[in-house]
């Protein structure tokens, strides 16, 4: 295994992370604290608890999840579109390392700033918003599974992409939207009975829905379909990982 | 894998390369590359160099054939073969915003080589890029950048490096310090490919020479041999008085008339042990052509690429 491919493409990509410490960790960070004010404070403290949360707390783990999503994929996704774009990728095509190991590289990093993130954003919420984590392991299991899913499936956006709007076409017009109607800010059971049932094709409902069981011990689906789904998406984007580099799709030819 | 310095250091077998929309880049291309020469790949633009040294890397996939390089397989053994080589591709393909050293710091990891300060440091001061070394690529001239590549493309000290058109664009200070680098890389028994423009340069550089033409490898020859045997010579006479015409008599002779009818061009074959050119001033005598002037001249490796990729296909055979 080439240990020094898999970390010369670690520590490049995070050393793009601290270069760009204001677009990468702050901005979030700041946006994120505006929505606890906003709604954890200003609206939360008019509205009543849900499933006996507050509702500044309950927003939390959707808000953590709406981040970790979007920097996922926009991390994972940039990383190996800029080689793309630049044409470095000549480098990266011809060293004696493989795609498993690439990817060990950029989803690896790509998953640990999101991670990062994530954790930035527990901690400024501290700030606002009282919280306990009921299940802190499945809370930390949740957020690496996930930061490590949707940095593969980035990764595959960052291959199909080939300019700069396609690379932003999933992130803003499909997932934030899919994260917002996937229960961030509400519960799915306070939707009427059609849309409920409509909400449950949005893969996204299960990701807040483990994610908040994680922290409060109440889901609006079983804890055991969120895991699954999870991992359904793992495989999903591993396995078409696996195609691109079988067949060299828009690599190699 | 067992050494053997008699053996190619590259050898491509039965190459060939059709893309998805049907167009053939290499055809069948069959060649060794000895070890410790300087190679020089020729062609006109789209001829398929720059494929074919893409095959070699990595970077494309062969249709079909197999390529040895370093005694491994490039596929099979890919991690081993490309550990061997570096290229400096045509295009400056550069991380602008990092700076010198942090991309050459990468360069070397991304090849499985533990951290080396000391051999990085020169290869930089080689490069005369030292100075340069925090500098932001971005901010960097073309000559500059040209130099951090071949520096990325040295990072893991390679035995084999290719260099796709290294001068391309570059001042005539930076070409002649990369030469002098690619002796100096020769003399410590790297394997140089290249393929330029700059014909003079393969002249000056190369130990053997391959042309390269619509994706078939036409002629492969030791640089000196390939000029001795599709060389010319010319013997040019500045005659006395200017002619109209070449009398009818020597029209068994190479000759040809300038246009402004003052010099008679005898062209002959240098591989030919007799020129015959006594018997033609003895035969220009007879006739009463008179000369002031006389000077023989060789045709230059550029007039040989001109007439290879022009040639018939077949008419080498």
């Amino acid at each position: 295994m080439n240990i020094y491919g898999i970390r010369a493409i670690y520590h490049f990509e995070m050393a793009r992370t601290f270069r760009t410490l204001w677009a990468s960790i702050a901005a979030p960070v700041l946006t994120t604290s505006l929505y606890f004010i906003v709604f954890g404070k200003a609206i939360g403290s008019r509205m009543g608890d849900i499933d006996s949360i507050s509702y500044g707390a309950f927003i939390i783990p959707g808000l953590v999840m709406l981040n970790l999503l979007n920097e996922s994929i926009s991390n994972a996704s940039f990383g190996i579109y800029m080689p793309r774009w630049s044409g470095t990728i000549y480098e990266l095509l011809s060293a004696p390392i493989s795609w498993v190991e690439v990817l060990m590289g950029y989803v690896g990093a790509a998953a640990t700033k999101s991670v990062i993130l994530g954790l930035l954003i527990l901690g400024t919420a501290r700030i606002f918003v009282p919280y306990e984590i009921a299940h802190p392991l499945w809370m930390i299991a949740f957020l690496l599974l996930t930061a490590v899913t949707f940095s593969l499936f980035g990764f595959i956006i960052g291959l199909w992409a080939d300019n700069f709007q396609k690379l932003q076409v999933v992130p803003m017009l499909i997932v934030t939207p899919l994260t917002f109607l996937g229960g961030a800010f509400y519960s799915i059971n306070m939707l009427p009975p059609l849309w409920q049932k409509i909400t449950l094709f949005n893969p996204v409902v299960y990701l807040i829905s483990g994610f908040r069981w994680s922290f409060y011990g109440v889901a609006d689906v079983h804890i055991g379909e969120s895991i699954g789904m999870t991992f359904g998406f793992l495989v999903i984007c591993l396995t078409f990982v696996w195609w691109v580099f079988k067949t060299g799709y828009k690599i190699r030819n | 894998m067992t050494t053997n310095n008699s053996a190619p250091i590259i050898s491509v077998n039965g190459v060939n390369k059709r893309y998805a929309g049907g167009f053939q880049a290499l055809k069948d291309i069959n060649l060794d590359i000895k070890r410790g020469e300087i190679f020089a790949l020729l062609g006109p633009n789209g001829a398929g160099k720059t494929t074919l040294i893409s095959i070699i890397c990595g970077i494309v996939k062969a249709t079909s054939g197999t390529i040895i390089a370093d005694g491994y397989d490039t596929v099979r053994d890919y991690r081993a073969a490309r550990a061997a080589i570096g290229l400096v591709p045509q295009e400056l393909h550069t991380d602008s915003f990092e700076s010198v050293w942090a991309t050459l710091k990468f360069s070397r990891g991304l090849f499985g080589k533990a951290s080396n300060a000391a051999y990085l440091e020169k290869v930089l001061r080689d490069l005369s890029l030292w100075d340069k070394r925090d500098s932001k690529i971005m901010a960097l001239s073309g000559g500059m950048k040209r130099r951090v590549l071949i520096a990325k493309a040295l990072a893991h000290e390679p035995t084999i490096l290719f260099l796709d058109e290294p001068t391309a664009g570059v001042d005539v200070e930076l070409r002649h310090d990369m030469w002098r680098m690619v002796r100096e890389l020769r003399a410590q028994g790297t394997t140089v490919i290249l393929t330029t423009h700059y014909i003079e340069e393969a002249e000056d550089m190369a130990d053997r020479i391959g042309v390269i033409n619509k994706g078939e490898l036409i002629v492969v020859e030791d640089k000196a041999v390939l000029m001795r045997k599709l060389g010319q010579k010319q013997l040019t006479l500045t005659l006395r008085q200017p002619m109209t015409r070449i009398p009818a008599e020597l029209a068994g002779w190479s000759l040809a008339l300038t246009n402004d009818g003052h010099a008679l061009v005898y062209s002959f074959d240098s591989q030919e042990e007799e020129t015959r050119i006594a018997e033609l001033l003895r035969a220009l005598s007879k006739h009463g052509i008179e000369f002031k002037d006389l000077r023989t001249s060789e045709s230059s490796l550029e007039d040989i690429f001109v007439s290879l990729v022009h040639q018939p296909k077949g008419a080498l055979s």
